[in-house]
């Protein structure tokens, strides 16, 4: 069965891919559809399985690499952070699939997108089941390849085509950081299984190595390598540029993979990993600022984007920063209950935002829409649900994991946690100004958009509007349901050995017992930000272009992303485009083509003209050729021996 | 089984029929006129064909005639073989080619035949006296032949350069073998053997030899005696020049490796020298300089030399793996140069025959077939792999490394890749060129045929490899007894 789990989507997208062709569009979604709900059936047992107090185990499906003391195996293991990812993954990717029905209609390759849809779950799945590093890494990679073939899908656009070079290549950074953390592990404890690390660490935990000059504590080095590999995945600040430009995909494929499963890798990771990162406070401090930072960076510039999806997935990248400095504060329940309420609103939110999309002919400029809300009125109702969770109003899922968090953060006590606390509170606010801002300008007011488009307006289809209702259900009630058994008095028996808290980390247990101002003032803040979006978009719909008048520099700021990509294209894609160029036209061109093959060719046919030219004709000539010839050989023996 | 021939001539059986065989052609052709050329043609055929019987009829074991001056041994009939085989091609090649060329008259099969008479002898020469005497009847037959086309002026020309510089090579030959005999007081191949054997050192000897090799090397046309080849391939009538390329040049090279192994087996290392100078030589001219040509038959004459060239790579190793590797070689050579001369044949647009690599343009669209064969053969010479040509390369350079001749082998694989140049430029030419002047049908069937049949040989040699390889086997085990 557990088995089963993951390797049925693999199936589904090995017949949809080899076969797509062969049986037929129609055939391929039912069969990849059909594989990843059972999948989901299953996954459902499994957790099932765990809260009734299963002990976790592994399933060995085989040998893979075996050589010295190095020995993978491929298997999967069943405890309360894979089921938990299990489920995420099979149920949101299940409703993906479901929802592409309708979505993807009218496209030309519809076998391909589920036969790669499924392909990423299988990844995703083989990432959150393994039990060893390598396996990680596998998966690690597939959600990447997965990934980049989604973000090109449409691969005759030229930004598709981009935006997937760019998530790859970015990603690269990360892996490489991953890779590297990976072979230190291997060196450090001559093992790659999580079970024999684990039981390693506290031995080497505080030792250090001398390399380049620097002492460096070596579960530091370790973790901040590992952790490197997490900020590509989950976009943290420094490697998030890719995740805006990924919108590039289909909004079935923003909502799976770049909103509710594959981007939440790293934080996976750093929980899965949570008893080698306990062992370092200076990798947890970084992990907590990287967090916050992202956290409040990410709303800034949601602020002001007007791409519907990219306001969307800035926001995941602020949310995934909640997440990072909940796990930097070892609040790694809270991270992992955020992660799972998130999957649910967040993905419920892009799907959302697609059904605006397909509604509006493809727009997906919010200044070209407004006043739609009569028309799709079951999609609003879910963009109001969404938002709802997202911004933590109470008792919607949101609000019970990331009050949590921030809580925690109050309650670590330390410097950190105090600017991850402050961070994430203003960042709360933001969150809730753009969610409304975004409703605001896409529902309400005049509409903007054309007088055809608004003409077509349309509500979408029940196998698009099903899907979201089930994740609906999920972003209001996930939070109320899950939240004893995952951060309450039941989550360490839940947990079990899954995850790793130091004795004197205690932000967690503390986080329930904060002054009430503190429980108070994320929900403030957050009715704060929905005030200011009402006033700002439907009480003054002037002020906010007058503001970005006034304060052109701030705004231009924001709305430019920090000039992240402007930096990174200065710093790094210049010199290596120089490089390249250098290499390609000097090294390449003139020195290896050029005494290479066009110089070899330039000097055959050099020799071949005076070859040919010895040619004469004259027999006199040919004579002489042959008795010069003689005479040589008759004197190299007379001579020369 | 010839009791009614003395048995003092059995061993020398099919050169006596074969002889005989053209002299009667010769007498019927004078009382029946030209008319009767077609019929003299297929009966010459049919003479050649008996003959590989004979041939092949002999027994393994060694036989020798004419006073020991003669010798029939496996190396003798696996060559004779392929000399018959490649006169056979060529005459069936050149019977309906004359008659289009008008120049069909009685006596050209019968130099075929005298010429065959003498590569035979060469073949089989055990003394300096059979060497010159065969080397002599095939050369005067080939003059003739090669001014086969009295009115036309390259015909003519080309056969006035032959014999000038072939009695210039006769002279050097002789003079190299009285120098010889001055020093070995001998004839005889065993004597000289002998001889040197006792006196290796022998410098007057080995003067001899340089000059023997000179004369034996201007029949092969290995470089620097090879200027002749380009001029009379291209004078002489294409029929003819596809006999030179073939057998002549079986005949010569067996005889080059009967001298060197035979009478001057004691003195490998001095030989070897020269042959692998020569070797190079070819095969770097023979790459380097057909790049320039525009004209199939010039073309041809410098990939002869590169052959050649690889071909000398398995004597110079001067082992038997060698001599086997050149064995192999040859005769996927006279494969693919009969079926390339026989697809040159087929050249002719508005019933003028062509020569101009031009001319083969666009020929994969107007002609696929012929375009297909004429391509299997180039890729063979080139030496792609899975064709035949592929694998007498091998085998020679596989020779060479085990000799240790590292450089020799290293400077035949780069001599190669340029060769490959000029034989895959034909099939670039006939396969993404625009199309020129459509050929006109196939001169006659046995063309086709022919064509068919060496195609075939040699884009199949990978299946049934084993015969050949093994006879080249046998053959080669003969020279090296012991």
């Amino acid at each position: 069965m557990y088995s089963a789990i993951v390797f049925l989507p693999l199936l589904g997208a090995a017949i949809a891919g080899l076969f797509g062709r062969l049986i037929g569009d129609r055939a391929s979604q039912w069969v990849t559809t059909g594989l990843l709900l059972i999948s989901a059936v299953l996954a459902c047992v499994g957790f099932a399985r765990v809260v009734l107090g299963g002990a976790p185990f592994d399933v060995e499906v085989m040998r893979w690499i075996v050589s010295g003391t190095f020995e993978v195996s491929w298997a999967l293991r069943f405890d309360a952070l894979s089921a938990v990812m299990c489920v995420v993954v099979t149920v949101v990717s299940g409703m993906v699939h479901a929802y592409s029905w309708g979505y993807m209609s009218h496209d030309k390759s519809i076998a391909r997108f589920f036969s790669y849809l499924s392909l990423f779950t299988f990844f995703m799945l083989m990432l959150v089941t393994s039990n060893n590093f390598v396996q990680m890494f596998f998966g690690w990679e597939g959600v990447g390849l997965a990934s980049y073939l989604l973000i090109g899908f449409w691969y005759d656009r030229p930004s598709a085509n981009a935006a997937a070079i760019k998530a790859f290549l970015v990603n690269r950074v990360g892996d490489f950081g991953f890779a590297l953390g990976i072979l230190g592990t291997f060196m450090v404890f001559n093992a790659v299984a999580f079970d024999t690390v684990f039981a390693g660490v506290p031995g080497v935990a505080g030792k250090t190595v001398h390399f380049l000059g620097l002492s460096v504590e070596v579960m530091t080095l370790l973790c901040l390598l590992l952790f490197v590999g997490a900020m590509g995945k989950s976009a943290q600040l420094g490697l998030h540029t890719w995740l805006p430009d990924a919108m590039e995909g289909p909004t079935p494929v923003s909502a799976l993979i770049h909103a509710a499963t594959m981007v939440t890798a790293g934080v996976f990771m750093v929980c899965r990993l949570s008893p080698m990162f306990e062992y370092s406070q200076t990798a947890l401090t970084v992990v907590t600022v990287v967090g916050a930072l992202t956290a409040f960076f990410a709303a800034t510039v949601g602020l002001v984007q007007n791409d519907i999806k990219r306001v969307i997935a800035y926001s995941t990248c602020s949310q995934l920063g909640y997440m990072f400095f909940a796990a930097g504060v070892s609040a790694y329940s809270a991270a992992m209950f955020h992660l799972t309420t998130h999957a649910f609103f967040k993905a419920l939110l892009f799907l959302g935002a697609g059904s605006v999309i397909h509604a509006m002919s493809g727009e997906q400029d919010m200044r070209k829409m407004g006043g739609i809300w009569r028309k799709i009125p079951v999609t609003y109702t879910f963009m109001w649900i969404g938002s709802l969770a997202l911004a933590g109003v109470p008792f919607f899922a949101g609000y019970f994991s990331k009050d949590l968090i921030i809580e925690a953060a109050f309650a670590s006590k330390t410097g950190v946690g105090q600017f991850a606390f402050w961070m994430g509170t203003i960042a709360a606010a933001l969150t809730a100004f753009y969610s409304w801002r975004l409703l605001f300008m896409t529902f309400h007011g005049e509409s903007r958009a054309d007088h055809d488009v608004l003409h077509h307006v349309h509500e979408s289809p029940v196998s698009m509007t099903a899907p979201m209702a089930l994740l609906a259900v999920g972003a209001v009630f996930s939070g109320v349901a899950l939240a004893g058994l995952f951060t309450g008095e039941a989550s360490s028996a839940f947990w079990g050995k899954a995850i790793y808290v130091a004795a004197n980390h205690t932000a967690l247990k503390d986080a329930h017992h904060v002054a009430l101002w503190l429980k108070v003032l994320p929900i403030a803040v957050a009715f704060a930000g929905i005030l200011a979006a009402w006033y700002m978009y439907i009480r003054k719909p002037n002020l906010p272009a007058a503001m970005a008048a006034e304060f052109s520099d701030v705004h231009s700021f924001l709305y430019n992303k920090w000039y992240f990509d402007e930096l990174y294209d200065v710093l790094f894609v210049r010199p290596a485009k120089w490089l390249g160029r250098v290499l390609w036209q000097g090294g390449d061109g003139r020195i290896i083509d050029g005494f290479g093959p066009n110089g070899l060719a330039a000097l055959t046919l050099d020799v071949a003209r005076r070859a040919a030219r010895l040619q004469s004709g004259y027999l006199y000539h040919y004579a002489f050729a042959m008795l010069i010839g003689v005479a040589l050989f008759v004197s190299y023996y007379l001579f020369v021996r | 089984m010839t009791s009614w021939v003395p048995a003092e001539f059995t061993a020398a059986l099919p050169e006596i029929f074969v002889a005989l065989a053209a002299m009667a052609l010769l007498l019927i052709g004078a009382f029946r006129g030209d008319s009767q050329t077609r019929t003299s043609g297929w009966f010459a055929v049919a003479v050649l064909i008996v003959a590989g019987g004979l041939v092949a009829g002999t027994a393994a074991s060694p036989g020798s005639a004419f006073g020991g001056m003669f010798v029939a041994d496996a190396f003798a009939r696996f060559t004779k073989i392929l000399v018959l085989t490649g006169t056979a091609l060529a005459v069936i090649l050149s019977i309906s080619y004359i008659e289009r060329e008008d120049m069909a008259r009685f006596e050209y099969p019968v130099l075929f035949l005298f010429a065959t008479v003498g590569m035979m002898m060469m073949i089989s020469a055990n003394d300096l006296i059979a060497l010159y005497v065969g080397l002599e009847l095939q050369s005067l037959a080939l003059y003739v032949a090669a001014a086969f086309r009295r009115d036309s002026l390259r015909s003519s020309e080309a056969g006035l350069k032959y014999f000038v510089l072939g009695a210039l090579a006769s002279g050097m030959l002789l003079y190299g073998a009285s120098l010889v005999y001055g020093f070995a007081g001998t004839t005889s191949f065993a004597g000289i053997a002998k001889s040197l054997g006792a006196n290796p050192g022998n410098i007057g000897a080995l003067v001899g030899l340089v000059f023997i090799m000179a004369g034996l090397a201007f029949k092969i046309s290995a470089v620097p005696f090879h200027m002749w080849t380009p001029d009379v391939y291209e004078g002489a009538p294409t029929s003819v020049t596809a006999f030179f390329a073939v057998a002549p040049k079986v005949a010569a090279l067996s005889l080059f490796v009967r001298v060197l192994v035979g009478p001057f087996g004691s003195i490998v290392a001095q030989w070897q020298q020269i042959i692998v100078a020569i070797a190079i030589l070819s095969m770097v001219l023979g790459a380097f300089a057909a790049i320039k040509q525009t004209n199939i038959k010039r073309l041809m004459a410098y990939s002869s030399i590169g052959n050649v060239g690889y071909m000398l790579v398995g004597l110079a190793a001067g082992t038997e793996a060698g001599v086997r590797g050149m064995l192999i070689y040859l005769a996927i050579y006279l494969a693919m140069t009969v079926g390339t001369f026989a697809c040159i044949l087929a050249m002719r647009v508005h019933g003028r025959a062509v020569e101009g690599l031009d001319d083969l343009k666009g020929l994969g669209r107007n002609r696929p077939a012929l375009a297909l064969v004429l391509a299997v053969f180039m890729f063979s010479m080139a030496g792609i792999p899975p064709l035949a040509g592929f694998f007498g390369k091998y085998f020679v350079f596989l020779a060479a490394v085990q000799a240790g001749m590292f450089a020799l082998a290293v400077i035949g694989v780069l001599a190669s890749v340029v060769a490959a140049f000029y034989y895959l430029r034909i099939v670039k030419i006939m396969y993404f060129d625009e199309p020129a002047d459509a050929f006109d049908r196939l001169p006659g069937r046995e063309v086709g045929v022919v064509m068919t049949v060496t195609g075939l040989f040699i884009a199949l040699f990978l299946i049934i490899p084993g015969p050949m390889l093994h006879a080249a086997a046998v053959a080669a085990k003969s020279l090296f007894p012991g």
